[in-house]
């Protein structure tokens, strides 16, 4: 196969940046798209040119790192994956790419496609945990919970924060993220104690960085890990109920 | 052919001698193993360690090197002990480092399925399973604590797998014959990490620990025989930083990309602990690397990385090749009697569930004698036909779900349809830098933790017992014996960044990064990587040979001079350069990968996942020779232009007696 790509080159946060078209021949349909710009960069390394940064790690869909605005659509055509599970088999011999880097205030670009994601941990570090310290934990089957819960736990906790709902939204809010993080624990039993003060943290730390959501689903169409935007209106009854809770006597600060 | 050494780059500042405080009993290396029967050791250790006062730990800062289960679970839980903790890590969040690609599941000597289960038989299991090359008084402790774990996790929130009446699920993984596993689904590594991040990022909350993202430890300060510090490249600005300590713990994972191609995250690298290496730290068992039996075959030349099914799959899955010698028919056109179930036929008793090591081998076996498939001819098929006849889809989807779509994902073929295609990829590195009981180097101050270390799996790592080990060494060990060396240490600052000994460290780091840039050769950082994969996995992989060896040892210094006077990395250091990030771990890995293959040379025997080709039973299992190499290996790094020094530390063997493992 051989395929043009239409890539974002933009030096450092401050500079201008702009879309370069490169050649790529020799393409096998078996490559994954990361490694379609491995051999692109190769190429401009060979020529003297600086390679095309990019955010990459596990190349298994899971660390989160890969974030590729394909053709417009975050991590590609092909829905449930991820960039680096992307293989070019997806595409027509012949095609033009265009390649960008996740598009969202607050996510600065750093260098041509890597952008800064560190507004996520701010969301995770203001409240996205359960208090228990190292040691203090009860014999582990003295909390039951029942499967349903924790499967639907764990369908919120397969996000892998990789900004795509961020980069997708049209108003750049990341409530299926924050929605995701904070259901995972609020929907257990061992969530309870810190549930509405987690909420409430959470989103109003959210909405120090982020967008708001005016409910386009785009982020649940390209979330790799197909989360669902119940999470979002799980997330925004608890907000709402948190906000009449007497939370001192529910033994959380209010 | 001319002998190359080591490699003509910068030259490092001479390393400060090491305090031989830890490490040299006139017999040899002394792990410090606790006195007293092996079930109170831990225990009697405890209450034996120095302690630091609630009110004084503050007063201590920890630097913590890796953002990993292992760095993550340390750097949280000494931060809630109330220490000052320094988090480096050089991903762009803790939460991305490679625990999280973690598919299996984790052990636990829990017994909730009543089937014979203990602390001494996960202890027993993961000695055998070691090939007899791992102390016992930290398998011990290893196994003791694995309960502590998943009580642990479950506080967190992590959401392990449940039964209908609400209680934890568990299931039986590679080679063990209890079900003793729990698991995530296919993600419990992610699960299990996302505990320890959020943790973690409670603490960074609390202000007890800076967290430092996309920074890179380039070097360990050493002062007085101390480890006191260490020097960072930050990734964005290209600035050179020192971060000082009264303690440095390196959780920074394992060095399987030496080989090119693994199913290690692209960053994965030993430069942390090579550097330590460099500095004084020894390396201990580095030949010992770990071939995952259940990965998805290379499909073309560009492949960057590989893919591990996890090898749960054997669980439910039967391993094949077709009897005939280049069978074209596809899988589904080949009848019952003209299979080979292989590892069901040659060991009857485990049959899918060998240990890794063994089931790797007998892969390579099948298809280095012709009987491959697939399109390359580079794999034995994993089949569920006879699991989804069992018991339905249903199970098998609930089950495998995410795996069987990351399968159909990257070959473009479904699983349901025509069996699975495997084969062994390099996975997890048993090696690492020596600890003794403390998890402390044998340089005063310097602690490793998790696959960095070298400590509890010897020469093969059961399934699902990383993630313990990671969490084992975070959560449990390292907050219980590091008061123990900065006890004595109260009262002393420590020592600031601007001390003759960071600066010239600094310079060696700010000269070596000059240097690569400088070359402006003709070859990419990717080529050399590439080629030194290639030597490495020929010549040293699956099965190694003294003549393999000595050629690897060979050709390595010859790459790697070529390295230094050939490569090309462009773009400057003030910025986001990935290309110079990969240059310094690929340098790295061509003074290490020598290491390695020096010490499979020295290693003349074969044990776990090291298989030397000479070493070998009539049935072509491997040969162990426990009366000369029942010992650790940990070599002493003696300047760039000489061979290392071997120090050894003897196994001694009370409660698990080495027999030759058999699987039959």
């Amino acid at each position: 196969m051989k395929v043009t790509l239409n890539v974002w080159r933009q030096r450092s946060p401050n500079d201008g940046g702009s879309f370069q078209i490169y050649e790529v021949d020799e393409v096998s349909p078996d490559m994954s798209f990361l490694e379609l710009f491995d051999v692109l960069n190769e190429q401009l390394i060979e020529k003297g040119e600086e390679p095309v940064a990019f955010d990459h790690d596990c190349r298994e869909g899971i660390c989160g790192s890969c974030s590729m605005m394909i053709n417009g659509r975050a991590h590609g055509p092909e829905s449930g994956t991820a960039t680096c599970q992307l293989h070019m088999r997806k595409f027509e011999d012949g095609a033009t790419i265009t390649v960008e880097p996740w598009r969202a205030n607050a996510f600065p670009i750093i260098k041509d496609l890597v952008v800064d994601r560190s507004a996520f941990d701010r969301i995770v570090e203001a409240g996205g945990y359960i208090t228990a310290p190292t040691g203090t934990a009860s014999e582990a089957n003295l909390i039951l919970v029942p499967k349903e819960v924790s499967d639907a736990a764990m369908d919120a906790a397969a996000c892998i924060g990789c900004g795509a709902c961020v980069a997708a939204c049209p108003n750049g809010a990341a409530q299926l993220f924050t929605a995701a993080k904070i259901q995972h624990l609020n929907l257990l039993p061992q969530g309870q104690p810190e549930r509405w003060s987690r909420v409430i943290d959470m989103v109003d730390t959210m909405e120090e960085f982020f967008g708001s959501c005016t409910n386009h689903r785009e982020c649940e169409a390209v979330c790799p890990k197909e989360i669902s935007i119940d999470f979002i209106a799980l997330m925004n009854r608890d907000y709402i109920r948190a906000q009449f809770k007497q939370r001192r006597l529910t033994g959380q600060k209010s | 052919m001319t002998r190359l050494h080591w490699s003509p780059g910068p030259a490092a500042a001479p390393a400060p001698p090491v305090g031989k405080a830890a490490g040299s009993a006139a017999n040899g290396l002394n792990g410090r193993i606790p006195e007293g029967p092996i079930a109170d050791k831990w225990s009697n250790h405890k209450f034996d360690v120095k302690l630091v006062n609630p009110a004084n730990k503050r007063k201590f800062r920890i630097v913590v090197v890796g953002s990993g289960l292992a760095g993550a679970s340390a750097a949280a839980t000494l931060g809630e002990l109330g220490y000052a903790v320094t988090m480096i890590t050089f991903h762009d969040s803790p939460r991305r480092a490679h625990s999280i690609a973690a598919q299996g599941g984790i052990n636990a000597a829990k017994n909730y399925r009543n089937d014979g289960d203990s602390v001494h038989r996960l202890f027993y299991d993961t000695i055998k399973g070691g090939d007899y090359r791992a102390r016992e008084a930290n398998v011990y402790r290893l196994a003791e604590l694995s309960v502590n774990i998943i009580d642990q996790c479950v506080a967190q929130g992590v959401p392990f797998a449940r039964e209908y009446g609400g209680l934890l699920d568990n299931r039986s993984f590679g080679g063990a014959q209890v079900s003793r596993t729990f698991y995530a689904r296919g993600q419990t590594g992610q699960q299990l990490l996302l505990g320890a991040y959020q943790a973690l990022a409670r603490q960074v909350h609390l202000g007890n620990v800076e967290l430092h993202e996309r920074t890179e430890m380039l070097d360990l300060v050493i002062k007085d025989g101390r480890a006191v510090g260490v020097v960072t490249r930050n990734l964005v600005s290209g600035a050179v930083r020192s971060f000082s300590g009264h303690a440095v713990v390196l959780a920074t994972g394992g060095y399987s990309n030496v080989f090119f191609l693994s199913t290690n995250a692209m960053a994965s690298n030993v430069t942390a602990i090579w550097r330590a290496h460099k500095r004084g730290a020894y390396m201990a068992n580095p030949c010992f690397t770990q071939i995952h039996p259940t990965c998805i075959p290379a499909s073309d030349d560009f492949q960057s990385k590989l893919t591990l099914m996890s090898e749960s799959l054997r669980n439910d899955g039967r391993i094949w090749v077709p009897k005939e010698f280049g069978d074209e028919r596809p899988p589904n056109q080949i009848p019952e009697e003209e299979r080979d179930y292989y590892l069901e036929r040659r060991y009857p008793a485990f049959g899918n569930l060998v240990p890794r090591d063994v089931a790797s081998r007998a892969a390579k076996h099948e298809v280095d004698a012709g009987r491959g498939v697939g399109p390359q001819k580079n794999g034995v098929y994993l089949d569920l036909s006879t699991a989804i006849a069992r018991v339905g889809r249903d199970v098998i989807d609930e089950r495998y779900d995410n795996l069987m779509q990351m399968y159909e994902r990257i070959t473009g073929e479904d699983p349901y349809v025509a069996p699975m295609r495997i084969y062994p990829a390099v996975h997890y590195t048993m090696g690492g830098l020596w600890v003794d009981y403390n998890l402390m180097s044998n340089v005063p101050g310097l602690y490793v933790l998790g696959e960095a270390n070298f400590s509890d799996h010897g020469a093969n790592r059961l399934g699902a017992s990383a993630l313990m080990q990671g969490l084992a060494d975070g959560y449990f060990i390292l907050p219980n014996t590091i008061g123990d060396g900065l006890a004595p240490l109260l009262g002393e600052d420590p020592v600031p960044t601007d001390d003759p000994a960071f600066a010239e460290v600094e310079s060696a780091v700010s000269d070596q990064v000059k240097q690569m840039l400088s070359v402006k050769g003709t070859r990419s950082v990717d080529w050399f990587h590439r080629e030194l994969g290639k030597i490495m996995w020929d010549d040293c992989g699956m099965a190694r040979s003294a003549e393999s060896l000595e050629k690897a040892i060979a050709e390595i210094p010859e790459l790697r001079s070529e390295f230094w006077r050939n490569v090309r990395v462009l773009g400057e250091n003030e910025s986001f350069n990935q290309s110079l990030e990969k240059a310094g771990r690929v340098a790295d890995f061509l003074e290490f990968g020598e290491l390695l293959c020096r010490d499979a040379l020295h290693r003349e025997e074969s044990c776990g996942g090291h298989f030397r080709v000479e070493h070998q039973t009539e049935d072509g299992e491997a040969l162990r020779h426990d009366d000369e190499f029942s010992y650790v290996a940990a070599w002493e790094h003696t300047g760039d232009h000489a061979q290392p020094a071997l120090h050894k530390e003897a196994l001694e063997f009370e409660y698990a007696h080495p027999s030759q493992r058999s699987y039959k």
